[in-house]
């Protein structure tokens, strides 16, 4: 059986919850897979060891794991990790990583699959608007689409191993500049509301900031948004030139649903869209569509979560 | 004087109706561009070119129908254009070795790329290809200045950071807040004139085979309100039937 790795997805040292359906995706792929856990105390390790289904952990100790640096970090991982079909998460970093790991070891990288059947792997291509399934012959490293695969159940008590590692940092942070607001990115984020031209003025955002509060949600745009309004920047745009967002709920305000607007989101677990005009190409991929103004529908929608939420 | 290299990728305009036929996508009646994030690398290098002198080559990997994104990117101001000639489709590994090796034979001290492509979505090639050279390499960059090194601003948990890049190195660019430059009669008249410097290499195996592609799954029809109302009815589905708040 193919021996599998699972690299935990790790967010600011401590193991993500998604690395429980990393160890699912990887069972699918072959073994019972040994989980590395890239840290710099080994005890960051312990919440892998609870996920039922690996075969061990290794925390994979070193200080090249305070900052992220692509080649510092592939070269510490790649000394740790056992040969074998590498499984990681799909966000922005992982995927950096992931790939500089397969060219490291002269292996393939598939990446964003969202399905695996018979050892072949389904990724989505063309920003969703098809699907490609992929046979693997050989080693290669996998990301997975966070939110698509049951997660592994917790409550176990896997043999955690602490194995010093060490790699050549390549870059060097100068600075850390914290977003002006607290609230999440919304690549991030596992719930976003986002709003587009049809929310009229930047100040009315205030009213989707409300609702992501309540959710501790992220607030996203559509590129009109940000292309007409100077105070929503580029970071908040979802989309083909903008972020690609895999959250388990995604609630699309003003927003008509245009092809590039749909590249960044279509994979939200849920969908939800406010919008006025009942044909717009948006309440196709939505699970709750409602056809209502936002001035309508926000103050409702608002004040239903707050109560739910207290 | 710095040698600069851009790799800029042929793919479907990202309006284009992407069709199925058989087990196999069929591009025979899409319009293609260059790939939206590829505009960005271009300008990112021009940028750097500017700012320190040098020389700017475009590279494609593909058959003959993608000189043209080489063309698009010689009117927009690179110095020089090079198609790796190859008619398949080939896995990460194949197509970084390919360009790992042009790369180096060009003697490049930087390399700017798309952070995804649009066709595949994958960002695997700006690291992939960094790590075979040796290279730093900084992905989803947002901001690029340029010195002895590169300082680069990129997207980091909590805010952005501004990186110390040294180089050699492949940057891989986003958006940001870049205005792209667009052709002017000049270029565009040039671009036309230039020849593309056409390369044949040897094309490695590839160990990840396509099986089929299909259409995504369509997904099941929602739940469909009139009336701005209805928000407090989806709120209690949100929590009770969806289970996602
Ligand atoms: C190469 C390329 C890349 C692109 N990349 C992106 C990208 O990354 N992200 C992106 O989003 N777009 C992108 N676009 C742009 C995309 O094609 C659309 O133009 C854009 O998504 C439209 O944004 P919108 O839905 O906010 O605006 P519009 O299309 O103007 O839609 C506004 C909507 O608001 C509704 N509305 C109006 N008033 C109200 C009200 N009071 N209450 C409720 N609803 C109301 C309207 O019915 C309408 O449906 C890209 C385009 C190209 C060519
Ligand atoms: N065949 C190719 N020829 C030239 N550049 C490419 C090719 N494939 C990918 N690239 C570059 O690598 C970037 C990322 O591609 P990808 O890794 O496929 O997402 C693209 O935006 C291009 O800049």
């Amino acid at each position: 059986m193919t021996e599998t790795v699972v690299i935990a997805e790790t967010v600011k040292g401590t193991v993500h919850p998604s690395t429980a359906e990393l160890i699912t995706a990887a069972q699918s792929l072959g073994s019972q897979p040994v989980v590395v856990v890239p840290c710099t105390d080994a005890s960051a390790a312990e919440i892998a060891a609870g996920f039922v289904g690996s075969a061990r952990v290794v925390a994979a100790k070193s200080s090249v794991f305070e900052h992220y640096d692509a080649a510092g970090w592939a070269s510490a991982i790649d000394a740790v990790a056992p040969a074998g079909i590498l499984v990681a998460s799909a966000t922005p970093q992982s995927k950096d990583l992931a790939a500089r790991i397969a060219a490291r070891r002269e292996i393939s990288v598939v990446q964003d699959v969202t399905q695996i059947e018979g050892g072949n792997l389904t990724s989505p291509i063309y920003s969703g608007k098809a699907m490609q399934t992929v046979a693997l012959s050989g080693d290669a490293v996998v990301t997975i689409r966070p939110n698509v695969f049951e997660a592994a159940p917790t409550g176990g008590n896997s043999e955690v191993s602490i194995v010093d590692t060490t790699g050549n940092m390549a870059t060097a942070v100068q600075e850390f500049m914290a977003r002006a607001s607290s609230r999440l990115d919304v690549a991030e984020a596992n719930i976003i509301v986002s709003g587009g031209r049809g929310m009229g003025s930047p100040d009315n955002f205030v009213h989707l900031e409300k609702i992501a509060d309540t959710l501790g949600a992220a607030v996203g745009a559509s590129r009109a948004a940000v292309d007409t309004w100077d105070e929503i920047p580029h970071s908040m745009q979802v989309g083909q030139t903008g972020k690609t967002v895999n959250p388990n709920l995604y609630i699309a305000v003003g927003i008509s649903g245009a092809i590039q607007h749909l590249a960044g989101m279509r994979s939200s677990k849920y969908i939800v869209a406010i919008n006025k005009d009942a044909d717009a190409p948006i309440f196709q991929h939505a699970d709750y569509g409602i056809v209502a103004t936002w001035e309508e529908a926000l103050p409702v929608l608002e004040s239903t979560l707050s109560s739910m939420m207290n | 004087m710095s040698n600069i290299i851009v790799l800029v990728k042929q793919v479907p305009d990202t309006n284009a109706r992407i069709v199925v036929s058989g087990d196999r996508v069929d591009l025979s009646a899409v319009k293609k561009v260059m790939s939206p994030y590829d505009e960005f690398a271009v300008e990112t290098a021009l940028q750097h070119r500017e700012a320190v002198g040098g020389e700017v080559t475009a590279i494609t990997v593909g058959d003959s129908g993608a000189d043209k994104v080489l063309k698009d990117a010689k009117a927009i101001g690179v110095d020089h254009i090079v198609r790796i000639d190859c008619s398949e489709s080939l896995d990460s590994n194949a197509l970084q070795s390919i360009l790992a090796a042009t790369v180096s034979e060009l003697g490049a001290h930087a390399v700017y790329c798309g952070k995804s492509a649009a066709d595949t979505g994958a960002g695997s090639t700006g690291p992939g290809l960094a790590e075979r050279l040796g290279w730093a390499s900084v992905s989803n960059s947002i901001n690029v200045s340029f010195g002895e090194q590169l300082t680069v601003v990129t997207p980091s948990s909590g805010g952005n950071a501004r990186l110390s890049v040294p180089l050699p190195a492949v940057v891989s660019c986003d958006k940001g807040d870049m205005k792209v430059r667009k052709p002017n009669v000049k270029g565009i008249m040039q671009a036309k004139k230039a020849k593309v410097d056409v390369r044949s290499v040897d094309i490695p195996a590839s160990s990840v085979t396509v099986v089929a592609h299909s259409m995504p799954p369509a997904k099941p029809a929602g739940k469909s309100y009139d009336g701005g109302a209805a928000a407090a009815e989806v709120a209690r589905l949100l929590r009770d039937e969806a289970n996602v708040i």
